[in-house]
């Protein structure tokens, strides 16, 4: 079998704001009813991160779980542990109505990291990330520049970003020029 | 710009966020029914200056469809609910009649 290779190939833009690529990521997507017990702690088991309100991201280490929509769920785990993770998915819901998928090679996780990184990823998602409604935790579906991407922050100031793996390129040259334009000031 | 409160995400989606989808609570004609009425649900659509309802999807989002009660002429967003409903909700059509007193909209008023 060939060897999995992430989509940048950890590719790095240096600068104030470093924006760089994640690597590969194990990232599995599971819809169903997510008010069901059975399948929060389902996700708790595999990631060890608690279960996420509307619009969170919940993270333990490097595992997560993002709030995609009212019916999915966004689990990220070690490439290596991905099969397994789903494995015991299966285990926990079997025969209920659900759906976990694979979708690790199909993504891309790109991180942008530095002191003004809200400011570059402002410049790109037509989203309030103002200090005051959007902090750690928060997550948000939307658009960065023309393509679609999902983007949450890990910390104060490094964002992670996910966008679809045919669309890693445009995705990461564009949050470089965003970063390599500067500080606005703006927040 | 039109920014819409998404009922599912919580979230204020700007436009660029959302897909338009057309007029809102339409009763679908099918198998059965007459050619007249074939032809009004397939090509009939109200376009008023004022009060409108629409239906919207949060495409780069969450991916699902809610309806938006808003003006055509101030862009004025009267509110944004469920598409599971066949019409809307007392609040919204409250607020509607604060702000455009004797409005109606099909069989709404």
């Amino acid at each position: 079998m060939s060897n999995a290779v992430s989509a940048l190939q950890g590719a790095v833009a240096p600068g104030e704001v470093t924006v760089r690529e994640g690597g590969l990521q194990g990232m599995i997507t599971l819809r169903g009813d997510l008010s069901h017990a059975k399948l929060k702690s389902a996700c708790k088991a595999v990631t060890g991160a608690a279960f996420p309100a509307v619009g969170q991201a919940t993270m333990n280490g490097d595992n997560a779980l993002a709030w995609m929509s009212p019916d999915e769920i966004l689990i990220l785990v070690p490439h290596t542990d991905t099969a397994a993770a789903i494995a015991k998915i299966d285990k926990a819901l079997k025969g209920q109505h659900y759906l976990a998928e694979n979708l690790s090679d199909a993504r891309a996780l790109i991180f942008v990291e530095g002191t003004y990184s809200r400011e570059v990823m402002a410049k790109l998602a037509p989203v309030d990330l103002h200090p005051s409604t959007f902090q750690p935790g928060d997550f948000r579906r939307t658009r960065l520049g023309q393509v679609a991407a999902a983007f949450w922050m890990k910390d104060d100031d490094t964002f992670a970003v996910i966008c679809f793996r045919s669309v890693a390129d445009y995705t990461f040259k564009s949050l470089a020029a965003a970063a390599k334009g500067g500080a606005v000031g703006h927040f | 710009m039109l920014t819409l409160n998404c009922p599912y995400c919580g979230v204020n989606a700007d436009e660029t966020d959302l897909h338009g989808e057309g007029e809102a609570h339409l009763k679908r004609h099918g198998p059965g029914s007459s050619d007249d009425e074939f032809h009004d649900y397939l090509f009939q659509r109200q376009n008023p200056k004022g009060v409108h309802f629409e239906r919207w999807r949060h495409i780069y989002g969450c991916g699902k469809f809610f309806h938006a009660a808003r003006c055509t002429a101030t862009l004025q967003v009267f509110g944004t609910y469920s598409a599971q409903t066949l019409e809307p909700p007392q609040a919204i059509k409250d607020t509607i009649t604060a702000a455009r007193p004797g409005w109606s909209w099909g069989d709404f008023s």
